[in-house]
């Protein structure tokens, strides 16, 4: 089933009678050329492009839940190519570049929406940093314009410019920045998949990894056990039990990541826009809510759910940048489980398991990764070669303490992302 | 809690206190410090599954008694 401008208008005139399922919902076999555990964003892009850009198609995705029901359904959908730290660049900028073909890609409406990310300051010494970092992108071979004052309010009339404590100076102006729709990003991938011949095995959770002299075998799950060449391990916030199951312990921990939505209002915030003196960033979401979260609640948590401190602070500085906001109702908040890295970069490498690979730690920045990282870690698992732009994603690297790669500067340890 | 190695342990005890981690989903005992009120350090016992706290020690109480069982 192709989806076209036709097919919608012969659909509507028809009684929409003749959409089909998305996917198939195969019976797992009891072998794969590959199994890839965890069916999120990168899970199921890696499976793609395995069978895309590397024809095999003898392998199958295991998710516990739904497809979609993680992370990659939770989060506020930002897509961006704005890091500054080698390593970081080179594989963001490339993942821009996939999001800009994937709704052709993968003949899916993903609703991205490279609507520009305006990233404010509010001193002189923020804006040094922010012109930085400006041309680290523009360096990069991405776009960044640095936007003064009137530039800004250009753009964004409804800030509060003049607050006392914190006047907006200017903004960075990334232009290709934008969100897209998370949920038709799984489904988009997971049906590319489908046609391609994957298994995409739901309500399926990898309970243990079967491991022969250092070699990987296969997995056991709750619908029996499965055997595969090759395991690519990419659960996101579960990085760490799943790993045990092999035996690794990871420099992850996972944190819960808060986000808020409010009742749906006209068209009023056109950009992702982001407060650079505390912790809120905004974008209005094409059912009219608008969109919003900060940073971390700052321990340890399974609980998908965050706490009152977090969600004060955000609001308080959602209302000093924009007070305009303060009549919206907020709807929702929930929150995800994210695989924290002490340098708040993330991870695509093999193990020291012959055949079994890891995807993880991608903290609360791996939405805008989901193409790029299911490219990469499927080179990888393929070809067993790191793919260029990841290539500097090691797991060693903490241990060693060479190729860090800490956009923030706060140092490599856990609890400072 | 973890237990700090000494300076010349070497550099897989240093990566193993300092980045890799169990990641308990479940209960785990954590230094806390009562940043909003008193500044005092704690040892909490906290589920991180469902946020409950099962217990809470004063750090120097729980310090004093690790070194009196040394
Ligand atoms: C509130 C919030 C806001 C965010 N905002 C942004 C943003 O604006 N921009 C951005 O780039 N990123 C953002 N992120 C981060 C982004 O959502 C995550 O980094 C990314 O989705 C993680 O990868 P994933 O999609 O593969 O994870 P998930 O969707 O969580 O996929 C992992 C899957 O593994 C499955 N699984 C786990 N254990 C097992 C098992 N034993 N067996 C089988 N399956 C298993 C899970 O059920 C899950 O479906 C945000 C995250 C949150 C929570
Ligand atoms: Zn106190």
């Amino acid at each position: 089933m192709r989806f076209s401008g036709w097919r919608v208008l012969r659909e509507g005139l028809t009684g929409n009678k003749g959409w089909a399922p998305h996917w198939r919902d195969p019976e797992p076999k009891a072998e794969y050329d590959a199994v890839i555990i965890g069916g999120g964003g990168h899970g199921l892009s890696t499976a793609y492009y395995l069978a895309k850009n590397h024809g095999m198609t003898n392998i199958a995705v295991l998710e516990k839940g739904y497809l979609g029901g993680g992370n990659v359904g939770r989060n506020t959908t930002i897509v961006r190519a704005n890091y500054g730290q080698q390593g970081n660049s080179e594989f963001y900028s490339h993942s821009l570049k996939l999001w800009e073909g994937l709704e052709e890609d993968l003949n899916y409406n993903a609703m991205h929406s490279a609507r520009g990310i305006i990233n404010l300051f509010h001193s002189d010494g923020q804006r040094d940093a922010f012109a930085r970092r400006g041309n680290m992108m523009i360096n990069q071979g991405d776009d960044a314009e640095l936007l003064d004052r009137e530039g800004v309010r250009h753009l964004l009339p409804y800030l509060d410019f003049d607050n006392i404590r914190f006047p907006v100076y200017g903004g960075l102006l990334h232009r290709r920045g934008g969100t897209a729709r998370h949920d038709a990003v799984a489904w988009g991938y997971a049906r590319g998949a489908d046609q391609r011949g994957v298994d995409l095995i739901q309500q399926c959770e990898v309970t243990g990894i079967n491991i022969e002299n250092g070699v990987v075998k296969g997995v056991q799950t709750t619908r029996g056990a499965i055997r595969a060449k090759k395991v690519g391990i990419v659960v996101a916030g579960r990085s760490g039990q799943v790993a045990a199951m092999a035996g690794m312990r990871l420099p992850i921990e996972s944190h819960v990541l808060q986000a808020f939505v409010t009742e749906g209002l006209k068209p009023v915030i056109d950009h992702v826009v982001s407060f650079g003196m505390g912790h809120f960033y905004i974008s209005q979401s094409d059912k009219g809510g608008l969109v919003f979260g900060g940073d971390l609640d700052f321990y340890a948590s399974y609980a998908s759910r965050g706490n009152m401190p977090m969600m004060e602070h955000v609001m308080e500085a959602g209302m000093t940048l924009m007070p305009m906001i303060g009549k919206a109702k907020v709807l929702r908040s929930w929150g995800g489980i994210m695989d924290m890295t002490p340098d708040g970069s993330p991870i695509i490498d093999k193990t020291d398991t012959e055949g079994l690979f890891i995807d993880c730690g991608w903290c609360y920045g791996g939405f805008k990764a989901v193409p790029g990282s299911g490219f990469s870690f499927a080179h990888l698992m393929a070809t067993g070669n790191h793919h260029a732009p990841a290539a500097k994603f090691r797991l060693d690297r903490f241990r060693t303490g060479a190729g860090l790669m800490d956009e923030e500067a706060t140092g490599a340890q856990h609890n400072l992302h | 809690m973890l237990a700090r190695p000494g300076p010349d342990a070497g550099e897989v005890a240093w990566d193993n206190y300092l980045h890799l981690r169990d990641n308990p989903a479940g209960v785990t005992e954590e230094l806390w410090q009562h940043d909003g009120g008193c500044g005092s350090w704690l040892v909490v016992t906290r589920d991180t599954v469902s946020h409950v706290i099962s217990k809470v020690e004063m750090a120097a109480d729980v310090k004093r008694a690790m070194q009196a069982a040394s």
